[in-house]
């Protein structure tokens, strides 16, 4: 293997993480606030079709990344408003959304099936780009890769170090006690349904504007869930859900990669091996019951009325 | 009162009348519906159903009356639509996916009187035909446009699910590349599905990091054309035309054109003579195609491939005409015989050309 195929791999490899790096985060803090929103891949493809449709309508990738946003915070309002407002069962709402975005995709991109867009082009940074070895692997990307780092580190900072993170955190250990001391706890998990969905539009957007650049119905081909078991596999924590979205899509490359080079093993195997992995994680961290207690949150999935 | 009663009788008689009418009218019109298994889109596996479906209606006019259903699950869901159909006087039914094949049987069974046509599967009985297209033709002659157009001597090729049908595509594709070019290596990259556009972009972007110049897919999405296209390598489309999708990547495609077997199809059950077989066509039948060269392609390449066309078309020329060598250099058709359909249609190991072991499963 040269040196070129190797950083071209990985290139590739930091590519296919991108997606599940904005849906996984976004889910992260949807997830932390207590609230389990399942309609991840409904989002994404509510997002992929919006932001396709923004860019080839305006010729612009930037207004489609905001249309992508804005269009899957609209659906997940919709989630938000039965489960936090009208206290449906949050499983099956979530299910419902996933459901509700493939047919709605599906029907709203229908013009837009076949059109071509230029796509997103790498940003070389200047100086930094010409590093032999790192100007390539790190610092000639398309804006999005920056992004989906940009918001780990903005996503860690605040669930971390913020005071609106700290609060976010404890209405999803116990939303009575958080509304006990005064914070509104319908009003932050309305916001963190909403910065879930922008994250999950922007991640089905990657698809449909700088991946493939297309639109075609249910790209996403199940992202989203993969997005969803990262959040556990990482343990809820952004640094894990990095590496995690980075082994998943590396997966997909070596897997690529052996083939061609002629190595053959089941692709129905690997296939499952996301999945299979965080199944994995979750026997291990329930060796330690109290590991898990430290970051799951306590109230997940759990509805809230004030009068409780 | 008396009146009233008449314009009563009167209304009934018409009704009457008018309902005998439609229904004459319906029966004299050929009730034909499709069963789809995606959306139409504008490339791809239902896209070809759907141009044949145009082109029959072409052909005959006021003459058939056409429904179409999709996209429709295969599986349960599919013997409920084709059910309804044939419950709601269809009188011919095509249903246009391998997974329809059990349902089709199976609701066959209870409509006798209506005639169905499943595209791709091998089960068939009185009233069901099957259809099918012999693609690799197309794919012989699309890989000797790859062999003459490549520099780098690497051919990338994505493949859905390793069964013969997309083997015996792969091994043409090789035969007809390595014919002109005994250099030309064929490298597979099986994405387990039949429609992923991320990860056909990918697979082909790994094809080309390392070193395919020529990209072809027997998948159902233009990514792989795209991504050659944005990296400015060549690529060979399948099912449709995708030279909008790769203006100087597309050098050409491997097609499939159904109008005129449908278009006989019910030319034969409006006329009261249509038999249930099996239909493997090819270059001479009409129902395989190449696209249109692309601009890429010299004049003395195109010249080549469309005499080798003739060729099949005259039945001169096998894609699989021996001598034909395995992986291990083992023959599997001497010189001078050609490949039976038995072999063709259960083929299961590669030809010498391509790279790598063909997974088990």
């Amino acid at each position: 293997m040269s040196e070129a195929e190797i950083i071209n791999l990985i290139v590739l490899t930091f590519k296919s993480a991108v997606p599940l790096i904005f849906a996984a985060l976004g889910e992260l803090v949807v997830e932390k606030s207590g609230v389990l929103n399942l309609g991840v891949e409904g989002m994404m493809l509510i997002g992929a079709v919006a932001g396709f449709i923004g860019a080839v309508t305006t010729g612009s990738i930037f207004v489609g990344m905001l249309m992508a946003m804005a269009a899957a915070v609209l659906v997940s309002l919709i989630f938000a408003v039965l489960t936090l407002s009208l206290l449906a069962n949050q499983v099956a709402t979530g299910l419902a959304l996933t459901i509700f975005g493939i047919g709605l995709s599906a029907f709203i991109g229908k013009p837009f099936l076949g059109n071509t867009i230029e796509g997103l082009q790498p940003w070389a940074i200047p100086l930094l780009s010409d590093i032999p070895i790192l100007g390539p692997l790190l610092f000639n990307h398309d804006p999005m890769l920056y992004l989906a780092v940009a918001a780990f580190f903005g996503v860690s900072w605040f669930l971390y170090r913020s005071r609106g993170g700290l609060i976010l955190r404890s209405i999803g250990e116990s939303h009575e006690a958080a509304h006990a001391l005064g914070y509104p706890v319908i009003r932050i998990r309305y916001l963190a349904v909403m910065f879930g969905a922008a994250m999950g539009g922007l991640g089905g957007a990657y698809l449909s504007l700088v991946l493939t650049p297309q639109w075609q119905e249910d790209m996403t081909a199940q992202r989203g869930w993969i997005a969803l078991a990262l959040v556990v596999f990482a343990t809820w924590r952004p640094s894990r859900v990095m590496i995690g979205a980075w082994l998943f899509g590396a997966l997909t490359i070596v897997n690529f990669y052996a083939q061609s080079q002629g190595v053959s093993f089941s692709s129905h195997l690997l296939a499952t091996l996301p999945y299979f992995a965080t199944i994995i994680v979750l026997v291990l961290i329930s060796w330690d019951a109290a590991k898990i207690r430290l970051h799951a949150p306590a109230a997940l999935g759990k509805p809230f009325h004030a009068s409780d | 009162m008396k009146t009233g009663r008449i314009t009563k009788w009167a209304l009934g008689l018409a009704l009457a009348g008018a309902v005998a009418l439609t229904a004459g009218m319906a029966q004299a019109q050929l009730k034909i519906a499709f069963v789809y298994v995606t959306h139409v889109g504008d490339a791809g596996w239902t896209y070809q159903h759907h141009l044949g479906r145009m082109a029959m209606e072409k052909a005959l006019g006021n003459k058939i009356k056409v429904t179409t259903v999709g996209p429709v699950k295969e599986g349960a869901d599919a013997e409920r639509v084709i059910r309804k159909l044939a419950a709601s006087g269809n009188k011919l039914i095509f249903t246009t996916s391998f997974g329809f094949m059990n349902p089709t049987l199976k609701v066959a069974k209870r409509y006798k009187k209506v005639t169905f046509v499943h595209v791709s599967g091998y089960k068939r009985s009185k009233n069901v035909s099957t259809v099918f297209a012999r693609l690799y033709e197309g794919r012989y002659l699309t890989g000797m446009v790859a062999g003459m157009m490549t520099k780098s001597n690497v051919l990338g090729y994505i493949g859905a699910f390793p069964i013969p049908e997309v083997i015996r595509g792969i091994n043409a594709f090789t035969l007809g590349a390595r014919a002109v070019n005994p250099k030309v290596q064929v490298r597979v990259i099986w994405v387990s599905s039949w429609f992923n556009p991320g990860k056909e972009r990918q697979a082909s972007e790994t094809l080309i990091a390392q070193g395919a110049d020529v990209i072809t897919h027997h998948t159902d999405s233009t990514a792989a054309v795209q991504a050659a296209q944005a990296r400015k390598k060549f690529a060979i489309g399948y099912h449709s035309d995708m030279s909008k999708y790769g203006k100087t990547a597309h050098l050409t495609a491997a097609t499939h054109i159904w109008g005129s077997y449908y278009t006989k199809v019910a030319k034969a059950v409006l006329a009261g003579g249509w038999k249930a077989g099996d239909t493997w066509g090819g270059l001479k039948d009409g129902m395989v195609a190449l696209a249109p060269f692309g601009p890429s392609v010299p004049a003395k390449v195109q010249a080549m491939v469309k005499k080798r066309q003739a060729e099949i078309r005259a039945g001169t020329f096998h894609p699989f005409q021996g001598p034909v060598k395995d992986q291990s250099g083992k023959v599997v058709v001497p010189a001078g015989k050609t490949m039976a359909d038995g072999p063709m249609l259960g083929m299961k190991y590669y030809v010498e050309g391509v790279v790598g072991k063909l997974p088990k499963k």
